[in-house]
């Protein structure tokens, strides 16, 4: 009897276990940006910058050419490599705490410059390798183990909104808002995937995709109950959708 | 070689870089080296090289992280408050073994300081500065031709043991002009190929990885310990330095820099005074020339250490002299270059 694979993992893909929590999304999203990468055919030209944060291991799970850049500073990092290389294909994937924090200046500068990279952007409204801490996209009211008493406007101000922020730069080429907590998110979010991809390809601009995300074991409850809470309390904070699409048709 | 030019110290330098085969610069404007910044932003354009202002010193580094980590040869230059900022950066760098040349015209601190020469950044710029065990390979140049040489093996030096190097000049070098003999533009085929390890895409190979990061305390361990099989090449192999009439020497000044070079002034004038002075000037801080010096403690009686900062390296001559002989130490702080006149005084009341 012979076997046909039907179905297999990305090339990518290193094939690395995943260090990932349960019902944490970044799995998710680590494989539709290398299904994106193999169906471009880029696997062999594409650099990745990994963040601080849970994904710091991301550039042991990609199969590409990889570094890791001290917190927050991944999008400077891809702006020196793609300077460097700039036949080749650069992005990162950062945390809100990377990226809305500690590298706020950072990814603006980046964007604002029309950086040729492609940034995937995970929001789950809080600090997961550090254990839980609020982040600058936490929600009003919101308890995490530097907000006990839940975040207050007053005290913390109001969560940030990237991609609203980020999409009033002439820089931006593409840049969406989505999910991945139901199948057709995942098809969406892979398809905003690829345009942010094909805006550095085509040489438009900076790229990015803002996925929320979940994060169970800091949030403190079951994955399931975790992606119901992200529908109920993220999304109306995080409204989704395509903020700038400058990417033309795929040849 | 060319014909001797008159030239601002910021730009030899940066003139230097782009004949080594640097195509990369990432920097931020900072008094007293933003020429070397302006310098770079009209000449890499003519040689198809990068210029990029980055939106701060913290930005530029990491720019300069992610440029050396494909392979090239990127430069980046600062001025005492922007080189602090950077730390995190050179830790990055250094940890992830990047052949990086930075170069940092120190002026009067701590804080904001001044925009005067100084060289109270000798602790940060051979002791650290950033987290970790790290080393970084440090020139001190007394001259803008000495700088514009060693801005060239800078990048030979970071290139040959993977680590990034450091220019530390000051204040007075990077403002002052004077002529200059620049080599020839390096042909760029000829610089060391790094694609061994370099992040040019996986193409018909394993990806590379490179990262200053393992969360294993005994891998990380062996990372640093390698590192350190690394540095001790670097003390066997790279240390330089000069001596001016120090083989009959009784006094020794010691001294780099544009310290160094006032005190050859110093010890012709002490020497128009009877005093058996010679001049022991370090050319590389770290690895800091140790046994060179150790030696004229054999003969030397006194040494006396002159720097423009409250006392830094005057450590490290402490070290090499290890008790052998007395060590002096005089310094002026907060920009002030002192004259050969008051160091002189201070050296009679020495003797």
């Amino acid at each position: 009897m012979s076997y046909k694979i039907k179905f297999k993992g990305p090339e990518s893909l290193s094939g690395k276990e995943f260090t990932y929590c349960p019902g944490c999304h970044h799995g998710i999203v680590h494989r539709l940006v290398a299904e994106i990468i193999d169906e471009l055919g880029i696997r062999e030209k594409t650099l990745m910058v990994a963040p601080v944060g849970c994904s710091v291991f991301a550039y042991e799970f990609f199969d590409v050419d990889g570094t890791v850049a001290p917190h927050g500073r991944a999008p400077a990092v891809a702006t020196g490599m793609k300077r460097a290389m700039p036949e080749n294909v650069v992005f990162t994937y950062q945390g809100d705490g990377d990226l809305a924090a500690i590298g706020t200046a950072e990814i603006l500068h980046a964007a604002n410059r029309g950086e040729k990279i492609t940034t995937i952007f995970i929001n789950n409204a809080i600090y997961g390798m550090t254990g839980g801490q609020m982040a600058p996209t936490t929600l009003l009211g919101m308890k995490t183990t530097t907000s006990p008493y839940g975040r207050s406007a007053e005290n913390e101000g109001y969560p940030l909104h990237m991609a609203e922020i980020l999409s009033n730069l002439p820089g931006v080429a593409y840049l969406a808002r989505t999910k991945v907590n139901k199948p057709q998110d995942v098809l969406k979010t892979k398809k905003m995937i690829k345009k942010a991809f094909l805006a550095q390809i085509q040489g438009k601009g900076f790229g990015m995709v803002e996925v929320l995300s979940t994060c169970p074991t800091n949030w403190g409850i079951p994955p399931v109950e975790a992606n119901k809470w992200l529908e109920e309390n993220l999304v109306p904070e995080f409204p989704l959708g395509v903020y700038v699409d400058k990417v033309g048709d795929e040849k | 070689m060319a014909e001797k030019v008159m030239v601002k110290g910021t730009e030899a330098i940066g003139e230097a870089a782009i004949r080594a085969g640097c195509r990369l610069y990432f920097g931020y404007p900072i008094t007293p080296q933003s020429e070397l910044t302006e310098y770079m932003s009209r000449r890499m354009p003519q040689v198809d090289g990068v210029f990029l202002q980055a939106e701060s010193e913290v930005a530029a580094v990491n720019m300069l992280y992610g440029a050396a980590s494909t392979g090239h040869r990127v430069m980046t230059s600062t001025s005492s408050p922007g080189y602090s900022l950077m730390q995190e950066g050179v830790s990055y760098i250094a940890g992830a073994e990047l052949p990086v040349v930075f170069v940092n015209v120190v002026r009067g601190g701590p804080g904001l300081g001044d925009i005067q020469p100084a060289q109270s950044d000798y602790f940060q710029a051979t002791k650290g500065g950033g987290h970790g065990d790290y080393r970084l390979v440090v020139y001190g140049p007394e001259s803008l031709q000495e700088a514009v040489e060693l801005t060239a093996k800078a990048f030979d030096v970071a290139d040959k043991y993977r680590n990034p190097a450091l220019i530390l000049a000051d204040g007075m070098l990077g403002q002052m002009m004077e002529p200059v003999e620049f080599p020839d533009f390096r042909d760029l085929n000829t610089l060391p190929d790094h694609s061994s390890w370099a992040m040019q895409g996986a193409k018909g190979r394993e990806p590379h990885k490179i990262t200053s990061f393992d969360i294993n305390e005994y891998v990380l361990e062996k990372m640093n310990l390698r590192y350190q099989e690394k540095y001790k090449k670097i003390i066997e192999n790279e240390q330089m330095w000069e001596e001016y009439k120090a083989e009959d020497a009784e006094l020794v000044i010691v001294a780099y820099g544009t310290m160094g070079r006032i005190a050859k002034t110093i010890v012709d004038m002490a020497r128009g005074k009877g005093v058996k002075a010679g001049l022991f000037r370090p050319i590389t801080l770290w690895p800091y020339p140790y046994d060179a010096l150790a030696k004229l403690a054999d003969s030397a009686k006194l040494f006396f250490t002159v720097e423009m900062s409250m006392g830094q390296m005057v450590e490290d001559v402490k070290l090499a002299v290890n008790g052998k002989k007395p060590v002096e130490f005089y310094g002026r702080t907060g920009g002030v270059v002192p004259t050969p006149n008051e160091v002189l005084a201070k050296l009679m009341e020495l003797i």
